[in-house]
Formats: C-alpha cells, structure tokens, sequence
C-alpha cells in the first residue's frame, strides 16, 4: 500500500444550539484552516461525509461545495456517512498513485433535527421502523445486554465530560450528578452524547509530500471497515463482531497503542469497543472528551481520527487508533491506526 | 491508473412504475444476484459492496445501507454508500473501481437503485435547506431555462428534443428492462403531449421508476468471462453557485471528458468512441452533451441529432439501451449507462446491440449540472 498520512486536521468551537450559521459557513473555516496549514490550495481528491436527514431536505453536500471553492471544477465525491467513510474514501483515491493529496471534510447540524427521532429511519422500513424504537432505545438495548454496572457507564460519562471542558472544541458540559434523569434504563442523560452543530476537516497527503507539509505525519499504517447484520436480533449485541474484525483487518494488535479515539455515543458503547479492539487499561480512550462531549453527527468519526492524528503530529503519542461507527447498536466501524 | 479493473458482471431488474411485488431491499438483491449469476460468482466472493442512491428521503429510509446489508451478502464486510445526487450511479462505480485500481480489494460488488413509488421525488427534491430559497419547481424547472438558453445559443429549431424523444424510446422498445416502451412511438405523438416546463413536453422528459442495477467489478487476476475493461474513470464537481458559471455547458463535464479520453488515449470521441450511455433525463440533453463531451462542435450537437449520426444504425449510437428518457430510477440511473456501455463492450446487449462495439463511454451528471462521472471501457485490454 501506497504511504498516505493525515497531515492537517481542523474543527469548528462545536455548540450545542444553532449559531444561524448556514452550513456553507459552518463549513468555510475549518477549510481555510486545513489549506492555511498544509499550505495546498488545491488538492487531487476531495470527499466529504453528511446526512439529509439531519436538514430535511436533500442535497446538503451540494451547497457545501459553494464553501470549498470548487473552481476550477474539482474531483470529489460524497458519502452519505460519517466522513470518517469520505476519508477511506480518499485514501482508497490516493492509492491509485496519481494524486497525492485530498481533502476530507464532514459536517453535522443537530440542531435542525432530533437525532434521536431522525436515527429511527435508519431501521428496515417495512417491520422496525414503524415500531418507532428510537436510537436512545436501541442503545439502550445494548447496554442492557452488555449488563455493565452502572457505576461504570456513569464513570465514562464523568471522565468524557472531564475531558470535554479541557477541550476547547467541545462542549462544556458539568460533571453528572447521579441522579441525571434515565432518558430509557440505563442510559442517563449523561450515557447519551449531546445534540451538536459542527465540522471537521482533514488533510491526506502521500509520500514525500506528507513529509514536506507535516514535520511529524501521521501515518495511516491499517485502515478497515465492517458491517454486520441489521436486525438487532441477529447478532450479540454485547460484542461487535464488525469492530473486531475492523480492528484486526487495519492491524490495531501490531503494536502498543497509546492513544485510541472510539465514536462513543453512548457510555457503554466505550466498554464494548475496548474489548472488540483489545484496547487494555493503559490506552487512553477519548483523551479528547469523544462524542460525549461533543457529538456533530457526520463529522464526529472524522474528528475520532484528526483527534487522535493530532496527538501523533503534536508529539504526544507514536500510535493511535481512530474509530467510527454508523448504523443501530455499532453495526459499522471503521478503524484507522496511525504512526509516527 | 494502478491496477487494471474490469466489469465481470451486469444485473438489472425491469424498471416500472411501481414495483409491489419486492421490497427495497428485495430490488436490490434481485439486481445483485443477477450480476453475480452473470459472473458465474456468489456474495462469497465478494470482498466489499459499495451502494449509491439519490437523496434518501425519495424513499424516506435514512442511509439505507446499513439496512441492505443483509440483502446484498454485506454482513462481515466493508459496505459504503455514496450520494452524488444524480450522477450517484456513475461515482458508485468509480468508488468500487477505485477500490480494485487502488489494490485493495478484488472483487466488489456496486449496486445503485431507486424505488420511487415508496415516496414522491418531485416532493422530496423541492424541499430547501434552511436559508435558501426553493424555487419548488423539481429538476424540469430547474432544467427548462439552460435548454432554452442553449437553443438561442445555437439557433437549434424546436423539433430536435422530439427527435430524441422518439429515438430513446424506439431503442428501448428492443430493451427488455426498460420501463417506458411505447409501440409506435413517433414525433406527433410526442409533439401532442402536454408542455410541462417550456419547452420540455411530458414525452420528452423521464420516467419515475423503481429499479435496481448492479456490476461486478474485479481486479485483472481475477477476471472471468467477458469481460469490460475500464480505460478511463473520473469525476469532476463544481459550485452550483457561481457567477458567470455556463450552466448550458459546464467545465466539470468538460474537464471530466477531457480526463476520461487522456486516461483512455482518446483524441477524437466521435471517431473512436462506439457506443454512448449519456445521462439524458430530458430530451434537449443530448445534443447539448453532444457538445459538452466533444461529439460536436459548439453549437451543432443538434445537427448531430438531426442528420441520426446519433440512432442505433447511425455512426455514433447514444443510448441504444433507450436511455434515462425510457427508465429512470434515478439513483440507479447513472450506474445503468456505465453497466450498458459494459454490455455493449461485452458483447451483451442483445437486440439493442451496437455490432462490433469495442469502446464505450458511460456518463452521468447530477445536481445543478454540477456533478460528473464518466467512464471508458472497452473489449480490449487497455
């Protein structure tokens, strides 16, 4: 495989309400500063990650490209996921070995939508999704099936809200009290990762010029997605067999891991994801505060692997692990590790 | 380009109005297994499935990839879904092509589809983002002003979207999939239906149809059958909004052009090319594209039209499969003219087979005319 590494990672001051920014100027700042810190102003591959649902209304990746100066015309493309897909995306693109950069963005504005209703549409059309489950509730059905105590879920929570308020790009939220309303059994209101408006963007670069952009790159050494079945009755969803299979497939185990951002939405989702990627005790898990803290839907993978491709650039780790996740109850995941 | 890739296999199911019979997730399984039965394959030989449609709420299932898992053997494996609006269907072959020229995978699976009876599209498509205005007007509206704007530009006399009209649907008369299918279709039939957007008359538009298509795609060591060699593949994007941008014939689709004859060694598309699956969902399209794509020069892509350079028997057929103006699931639609140009290469068309066709362009275009896929692929390893 062709040598590809993040060399530039930006994101938006996530808030937890509408700023009234469009979503071409959520997105326009987090750009300029990629470009501005990689010094590209062009770039062989551009793809980005987003969700109609989250607006209503279609075509959202079609203003988007209003904010990236799409002139002269650009070669892109668009997943409708978390772009933590639009970047195996584009480094599948620079595999090819005819464009050596590309620039990945995603964008999320929570805040038009209930994300815990809009997340019910996910679900086979015919039989789930009339039932009206919502995400909450099937994620709660996975805690339950886990059977984690409690104490532990609330453990996560305060430690990922601790994390937050050190972070300037997340949202600032307070210790949980204990006695935080259960929004379904056993999940708290702190389990669930809050409502968020936010972007993200990264920049890939191969070879030589990852070296000349970044003094330290981060390299994507594994890269590797899986899905699993959809009917929650289908699989054990105390384990994520997609995750393990991810994890194992980019190569997670090769090494020690000093750092790993998993796409937690939920407490209890930290538990499950640690097991799937033979994370032991010593790997920090979400030093970042993860989607707990902020949660900008669509961009929040694409933030697990800048955090963590942060940390390898800024000195601070040599291996880290970048997680996303898509679908009901982690049906899919996607796991990059990178090095210095 | 790194690897070679190649189509060894093309499913489609008949496109209709409303298919009752099947599910979402029954539509796409029946495209599937027909191109894998096609390249004598099962799901388990599949390393990953990439999946495009246009916007979900055509069918009100949010990213319904993660619900097709199952249907399209995906379970254990890497699946991705792509949305580039309309041309969807072309980047979702790009993006599965570009998983075996990059070298990571050797066999992929691509499906695209759309089942437009579940929902209304010409609803889901006039809905706005906040902050910006809806002209609720649906992609006729949208289109009718830069066909007319062509036609001044070009001095084209109205008769010539007629004359595609009449055309798509004789080759599709020969197709077997192909959803309108109109005996006796001729020009006063089509000049004596209702004008919806002037001067787009209802027999010159597409067709809502449910529909599924599907390709196996493989690495050259893994290549069986017949199979399409892809010579050229890009994408190109451009702003919807911008000043002074020519919406009649946009740069994207000439700069994709451009890029897919370099990679495939391409001087003179009219010559060399030998069969054409043009993304043309109202007639006025191709000999408008004729142009974009270097068919013709500006300004006489209607000539092309008209003198029937352009008809099954003529010296460029476009769209001998009947075109997105007979079937147009839409999410589907764009992958259909890369699978058609496969089949046409392969030999497989059956009664809308171009004879001798070696090298076939597969094109797709979405959004505003903002978003462009193209493919080249031909008999011959490139």
């Amino acid at each position: 495989m062709r040598e590809v590494a993040v060399v530039a990672f930006a994101q938006t001051r996530h808030t937890d309400h509408d700023e009234g920014l469009s979503e071409p100027e959520l997105i326009a700042p987090v750009i300029e500063e990629v470009k501005r810190v990689s010094g590209l102003s062009r770039f062989g591959f551009t793809c980005s990650g987003s969700c109609d649902y989250l607006a209503g209304a279609p075509f959202s990746f079609v203003s988007a490209l209003d904010a990236i100066g799409a002139w002269p015309p650009i070669s892109e493309s668009h997943v409708e996921m978390d772009a933590a897909w639009a970047l195996y995306e584009a480094w599948v693109r620079l595999q090819h070995g005819d464009v050596d950069s590309a620039l990945v963005y995603g964008f999320g504005k929570s805040s038009q939508t209930d994300v815990r209703e809009v997340m019910t549409l996910q679900l086979d059309p015919y039989y789930l999704a009339p039932l009206g489950l919502d995400q909450v509730s099937y994620a709660a059905l996975q805690a339950s099936a886990l059977g984690a105590p409690e104490a532990e879920l609330r453990e996560i929570a305060r430690r990922s809200r601790a994390d937050g308020r050190a972070n300037p790009y997340a949202l600032h939220l307070p210790d949980p009290t204990g006695d935080d309303p259960y929004q379904v059994r056993p999940l708290r209101s702190c389990d669930v990762a809050p409502p968020t408006d936010g972007a993200a963007a990264v920049v890939l670069a191969a070879g030589d010029l990852a070296t000349r952009i970044a003094e330290r790159p981060a390299w994507i050494t594994g890269i590797a997605h899986r899905a699993e079945p959809h009917y929650l009755g289908m699989r054990d969803l105390a384990r994520s067999a997609s995750a393990a299979d991810a994890g194992r497939a980019a190569g997670v185990g090769k090494g020690p891991v000093d750092v790993a951002e998993l796409h937690t939405q939920f407490s209890h989702e930290e538990i499950i994801l640690r097991d799937a990627l033979g994370l032991g005790p010593d790997v920090a898990v979400n030093p970042s505060g993860g989607p707990l803290a902020a949660n900008p839907v669509m961009a929040t993978g694409l933030i697990r692997v800048g955090e963590a491709a942060r940390r390898i650039m800024a000195g601070d780790a040599a291996r880290a692990v970048g997680h996303a996740t898509s679908g009901p109850c982690l049906q899919q995941n996607l796991v990059t590790v990178m090095e210095a | 380009m790194a690897e070679r890739c190649a189509v060894i296999g093309v499913g489609q199911t008949h496109y209709r109005t409303r298919r009752h019979d099947v599910s979402i997730a029954g539509l796409v399984r029946e495209a599937a297994l027909r191109a894998l039965a096609d390249a004598e394959l099962t799901f388990a030989d599949i390393d990953a499935v990439v999946i495009g449609k246009a916007p979900d709420l055509f069918e009100g299932v949010m990213m319904p990839e993660a619900y097709l898992a199952d249907a399209l053997g995906a379970a254990g494996k890497p699946v991705t879904r792509v949305h580039t609006a309309g041309s969807v269907g072309g980047s979702t072959a790009l993006v599965g092509a570009s998983l075996i020229q990059g070298g990571v995978h050797e066999r992929v699976l691509v499906v695209a589809f759309e089942k437009q009876s579940e929902s209304n599209a010409t609803w889901a498509l006039s809905t706005h983002l906040p902050f910006t205005a809806s002209l609720v007007v649906g992609a006729g509206g949208y289109f009718a002003p830069h066909i007319r704007e062509y036609m001044r530009r070009s001095g084209a006399p109205g008769h010539i979207g007629t004359l595609v009209a009449v055309k798509d649907r004789q080759n599709a008369l020969k197709n077997p999939y192909a959803h309108l299918r109109i005996p006796g279709i001729s020009r006063e039939m089509v000049e004596s239906t209702p004008m919806l957007w002037e001067p787009i008359r209802y027999l010159e538009t597409c067709p809502s149809s449910d529909g599924a298509c599907a390709m196996v795609l493989a690495a050259e060591h893994k290549v069986t059958g017949t199979p399409a060699w892809v010579h050229g593949a890009a994408m190109r994007s451009e702003p919807i909004f911008r000043a002074g941008r020519d919406t009649v014939s946009p740069q994207g689709g000439k700069d994709c052009a451009a890029d897919v004859y370099r990679q495939a060694g391409i001087t003179d598309p009219r010559r060399e090319i030998d069969v054409a699956e043009v993304y043309v969902p109202f007639s006025w399209y191709e000999p408008m594209w004729l142009e974009n794509l270097g068919f013709a020069g500006e300004g006489e892509g209607w000539k092309l039209t008209e003198s029937g350079a352009t008809a099954l028997t003529g010296d460029i057929p476009w769209n001998a499969s009947g075109g997105v103006l007979s079937s147009n699931p839409i999410g589907a639609s764009g992958l259909i003219r890369f699978a058609e140009a496969a089949l046409q290469v392969r030999g497989l068309a059956g009664d809308h087979q171009v004879d001798g066709a070696r090298l076939a362009l597969g094109h797709a275009y979405g959004g505003g005319a903002q978003f462009f896929a193209m493919w080249i692929v031909g008999a011959d390893r490139p």
